[in-house]
């Protein structure tokens, strides 16, 4: 069977995903993901059209809070596993 | 008096009540087998942080309902000040600034943390194996697999290091290790518990729930964690409070046997192991009734897209920024990201990430993503019929024991397999939990019981009376 | 536009952050301005294992806002999440909405000097903010910057993105439609719509198309102008370079533009990670809005007379200008303030006093009308004095910088200053006569044609008379008594 996934969409999928695959890598999970899919392609077999989607198995609604302070993190506990910290502000490094 | 780490947590209790025993010694005693941890149950053992706690309760003036009976915590359940991973490198030493409202509650209620147990990276796996820390071994026998993901939760619970632990379950990951460790496992509707510090694998279907080596103790450790959180909008009050169950027949009761998990793809022994108990329920007194999941063999299918799709987007915090891991040197922002999330994750982490972004593109998520969404209405549906008709449903927890270490790494679909009996409750919702009920090839089979949506007081009351009438001994052969 | 050949279509897309006390999803306080990560919490940093929950008032704002722009709150709402990976977004994806939004379709009236407008809206919808980025480095834009980095705080800000129907044709249209809106989202408490500061944002999608073609052409999307005046020069420039594309003979390429408004360029904003799919799905952390329609109806029944009806009430019964209908209505004290006056005074008379000197004199003490010592029944006095020629305009002015300084009652202060105006003719006659002879020069020159030297003879008379004299009525006697004197 032919793979159903192509290794442009492997790749496609893979920087949507912000992972850095090689291209054996990529080879790997062309197999495994195709492998996969051949088995959830199942639910496509299923006429849905007139079912509606189930997000929640209990469902609920209306579930608010009161916009009423609470406190937040001291600077130290919101930076304390920064792992690159710019004075006060978390670093990203260069952007681009 | 028993060894102390042979107590159930209600002998514990008793015991600290009668002034047998303090919190600090029953402490002690589980410290030191979760330190010698043959088995890696654990990932992290706070002593100092567990016997502070247990002597703030030995000096209290009021016992707490838990006492100072020592806990194991899943790694996936974010502790302040304890380093938490969920079983992954990417978040190597992270020390939470807060503790998950269910952890919260036990300790309020006077239970002691003993330490993180071990688990799938990210609750990703049915063995344990995915875990960046190494494999943790069924106390059963150490050559094989304690089931996942909360597997370190399970062998810690049967190897007599802690009496009790909390677990998470997405698609069976407290069932399926309860099972194949000989012990009991719950996962509570839906919402029953606050998924407030829970680190997400999949949101719709993450529940966190107790192991125990008795329904009672099960029970008597999810009274004090369910309930209504203000910090998780899916969480829900139970209609009653849980009781400890003490129903010794089960008369009237119409138990439900799913055709579907009884048959092929379930190894003989086990049915013939899980037919046993059928039978010592019916004898309780309880009417045994075939039944159907009619969109059973989509379950899997089902889960696998859902429960991947949420993970994607669950795990894209994991970035370097405001912590755990961040390569180094990289040149822009692209790199960093790229970088550090494929240094940070695992092979089986990666694939659902994978898995998942593709079920949610632009192009396929009507196919995938959204018709998995569809499926699991037909899935609600099914089990309305069902619970129209009888009260439980039973089946094998898991269709094979405990399998070899390194059997299942090779194809992720084999692995997948392992869920096939608890996946189609938890597209559901429904509480479902695994008691043991008997050996097959000297190794523990476990028999799923599940209810409609809240009836986690009938479904004890079930568990409990054929727990004792089936005697099941949880001790592990190879554990004294 | 002022092209013949090309019409050019124009939809906006605004975010108005929502006068909250706290963030969209957690219990953070909103700030503006404070010192870096203060304002955080493992909600709004995105720390494992934590779960947003809807913020109760910027449901309600959302749901009063969407009654002012005409539209229907449909019966259920939900939350998505869109992903994609960015700094500031901590969570890797945005929580927002997408086909299930908080305001189905509404119109939105405004009016401008030449008329009546209406602008289809399209949705509004909730979600939450970005963090603020800095760059350091380069020349502090994100381009060629060394390094950059993230302070939380504004992170999950509730915003409320409102997206119109391309009916808006130039970038002056755009401008006067935002300016309404965004008044009208102001006086109902939504945002406070400091544009500069961020807390309200457009960016416009812009086509362009021959007159008479009923397709749209392909449009390019706007981003981010942070004043009226940048929205209606950064359309305008973008107008026109599509139009000169077209003419060209080139296309226009769908994608998202920077406008500077220092150069006047506009450049591309894409780059080589932006290939996106937001993939969004329902945010499985949070359950859907279903809001009570009595509530709804609750909140309609009680919204207050928006903006616009305002200024159609004061055009047609007031007979006020537009443009007076536009500054008065600036804000709502404002407008109840001049609504005040114009109950008790001639309406005309109170809107100029009211833009004119009662604004001037209290720039100076830094005070709004309504916060000061001048009530509007104060005000109406002053001015029914006036228009009684009870006091002259300059007294009548210093009457009003004694109540803006002292507060008071205007009629005790003239009378007890000896402000009124002189009621007797004979006695403004006999000055007339007095200062005609004293300055025998200026009479002169008046008598030979001089007619400005007018002013001067008035002057001397408010002069000699500390402004008690009515300046119109001393320069008709003075022309009348030049001449026999």
């Amino acid at each position: 069977m032919p793979p159903v996934i192509e290794a442009s969409v492997v790749r496609h999928v893979a920087r949507l995903s912000r992972l850095a695959l090689s291209e054996d890598e990529v080879t790997t999970m062309q197999r495994e993901l195709s492998g996969i899919l051949e088995h959830v392609d199942l639910v496509q077999e299923l006429d849905l059209s007139e079912v509606p989607p189930t997000t929640h198995a209990v469902p609920l609604q209306n579930v608010l809070r009161p916009d009423e302070p609470r406190p937040g993190l001291p600077l130290e506990e919101a930076m304390r596993s920064a792992p690159d910290r710019q004075g006060d502000s978390f670093g990203v490094g260069r952007l681009g | 008096m028993a060894e102390l780490t042979d107590l159930t947590a209600e002998e514990a209790i008793a015991a600290i009540g009668a002034g047998e025993v303090s919190s600090v010694e029953l402490t002690e005693a589980h410290l030191a087998r979760a330190e010698s941890d043959t088995w890696h149950s654990f990932l992290e053992v706070d002593r100092e942080r567990a016997l502070a706690a247990a002597r703030r309760i030995d000096a209290a003036p009021e016992r707490p309902p838990l006492a100072g009976v020592p806990v194991g915590i899943k790694d996936a359940l974010s502790t302040k000040d304890l380093t938490t991973t969920s079983g992954s490198k990417i978040l190597e030493g992270f020390r939470p600034v807060y503790t998950a409202t269910c952890v919260a509650r036990l300790e309020a209620a006077g239970a002691v943390v003993l330490g993180k147990t071990n688990m799938d990276e990210f609750a990703m796996g049915s063995s344990c194996e995915n875990s960046a820390y190494g494999p943790t071994r069924n106390p059963w026998d150490l050559d094989r697999v304690p089931g996942g993901s909360s597997g370190g939760s399970a062998s810690s619970v049967s190897a007599r290091q802690v009496p009790w632990s909390l677990g998470s379950d997405t698609g069976g990951s407290i069932r399926q290790p309860a099972a194949l460790c000989g012990i009991v496992g719950m996962k509570p509707t839906y919402g029953a518990v606050s998924r407030y510090g829970l680190i997400a694998f999949a949101s719709s279907l993450d529940q966190v729930g107790p192991f125990a080596r008795t329904v009672r103790d099960s029970a008597l450790l999810l009274q004090h964690m369910v309930g209504h959180d203000p910090m998780d909008s899916t969480s829900i009050d139970l209609p009653e409070p849980i009781a400890l169950p003490s129903r010794e027949r089960l008369d009237g009761l119409r138990v439900g046997v799913i055709e579907e998990l009884m048959g092929e793809g379930v190894d003989a022994g086990v049915r013939a192991t899980v037919e046993t108990a059928l039978a010592a329920m019916e004898s309780l007194g309880a009417t045994l009734h075939p039944v159907h999941i009619p969109h059973a063999k989509y379950a899997l299918a089902t889960y696998y897209l859902i429960a991947p799709a949420e993970c994607s987007a669950n795990l894209a915090r994991f970035d370097g920024i405001r912590y755990g891991h961040r390569t180094a040197d990289a040149h822009d922002l692209l790199e960093t990201y790229e970088r550090t999330r494929s240094e940070g994750f695992g092979p089986e982490v990666k694939r659902r990430i994978m898995l998942g972004t593709f079920a949610l593109a632009s192009g396929y998520y009507d196919a995938y993503y959204g018709q998995a969404q569809r499926v699991r209405t037909l899935m609600v549906r099914d089990f309305d019929d069902i619970f129209s008709e009888v009260d439980v449903v039973a089946s094998p927890t898991s269709p094979s024991v405990a399998f070899p270490l390194g059997e299942r790494t090779a194809d992720p679909y084999t692995m997948y397999l392992s869920d096939i009996c608890t996946i189609p409750m938890s597209l559901a919702g429904l509480p479902a939990m695994s008691i043991p009920c008997g050996l097959s090839d000297g190794l523990p089979v476990g028999l799923q019981l599940a209810g409609p949506a809240l009836s986690e007081n009938r479904l004890f009351e079930a568990a409990h009376a054929t727990e004792l009438a089936l005697g099941f001994d949880t001790r592990p052969g190879g554990t004294a | 536009m002022s092209d013949t050949r090309w019409e050019a279509v124009i939809g906006i897309e605004i975010h108005a952050q929502l006068l909250t006390a706290t963030k969209m999803f957690c219990g953070c306080r909103l700030s503006f301005g404070d010192d870096p990560n203060t304002h955080t919490c493992p909600i709004c940093l995105a720390h494992p294992g934590a779960l947003p929950v809807t913020n109760a008032e910027a449901v309600r704002l959302a749901i009063i806002a969407g009654h002012a722009l005409g539209c229907e709150i449909p019966e259920r709402s939900v939350f998505h999440r869109k992903n994609y990976f960015y700094p500031d977004l901590p969570k890797a994806y945005q929580i927002s909405q997408f086909d299930e939004p908080i305001c189905g379709p509404g119109r939105f009236r405004y009016l401008s000097d030449d008329g009546e407008h209406w602008v289809g809206i399209t949705r509004a919808h909730l979600e939450e903010d970005a963090a603020k980025l800095t760059h350091t480095g380069g020349d502090g834009r994100r381009a060629g910057a060394e390094r950059s980095s993230v302070d939380f705080n504004r992170g999950g800000t509730p915003l409320l993105e409102i997206v119109t129907e391309p009916d808006l044709r130039s970038g002056a249209e755009a401008s006067a439609f935002l300016k309404q809106l965004r008044q009208t989202l102001v006086q109902l408490g939504i945002t406070d719509g400091n544009m500069e500061q961020g807390s309200m944002r457009a960016d416009a999608n812009i086509s362009v198309r021959p007159v008479g073609q009923a397709e749209f052409g392909t449009k390019t999307e706007l981003k981010n102008m942070n004043s009226f005046t940048f929205l209606e020069r950064g359309i305008g420039a973008e107008i026109a370079r599509q139009i000169e594309i077209l003419e060209d003979g080139g296309s226009v390429v769908q994608e998202t533009l920077h406008f500077d408004p220092v150069t006047g360029d506009i450049h591309s904003l894409r780059s080589k990670e932006e290939a996106h799919d937001y993939r969004y799905f329902p945010e499985p952390d949070l359950v859907p809005v279903v809001p009570d329609r009595a509530w709804v109806d609750e909140i309609k029944a009680g919204l207050p007379e928006l903006p616009v009806d305002r200024r159609d009430r004061w055009r047609s019964d007031l007979g006020l200008t537009f443009e007076d209908a536009e500054v008065l209505s600036e804000s709502p004290e404002l407008a109840a303030y001049f609504e005040a006056v114009a109950s008790e005074a001639s309406p005309k008379s109170a809107a100029n006093w009211v833009r004119g000197e009662l604004r001037a004199q209290l720039r100076e003490v830094d005070q709004e009308p309504w916060e000061s010592n001048v009530t509007p029944s104060a005000l109406a006095a002053i001015i029914g004095m006036v228009e009684g020629r009870e006091v002259s305009m300059p007294n009548a002015k210093a009457v009003l910088a004694e109540v803006v300084e002292h507060g008071g009652d205007p009629a005790e202060i003239v009378e007890t200053k000896g402000l009124g105006a002189i009621s007797d003719d004979s006695e403004l006659v006999a000055l007339v006569d007095r200062l005609l002879a004293e300055h025998a020069d200026q009479a002169q020159q008046l008598r030979d044609g001089k007619d400005k030297l007018i002013g001067f003879f008035v002057g001397q008379a408010m002069k000699a008379t500390q402004g008690r004299a009515d300046p119109g009525r001393v320069g008709e006697l003075v022309r009348e008594r030049v001449h026999s004197a």
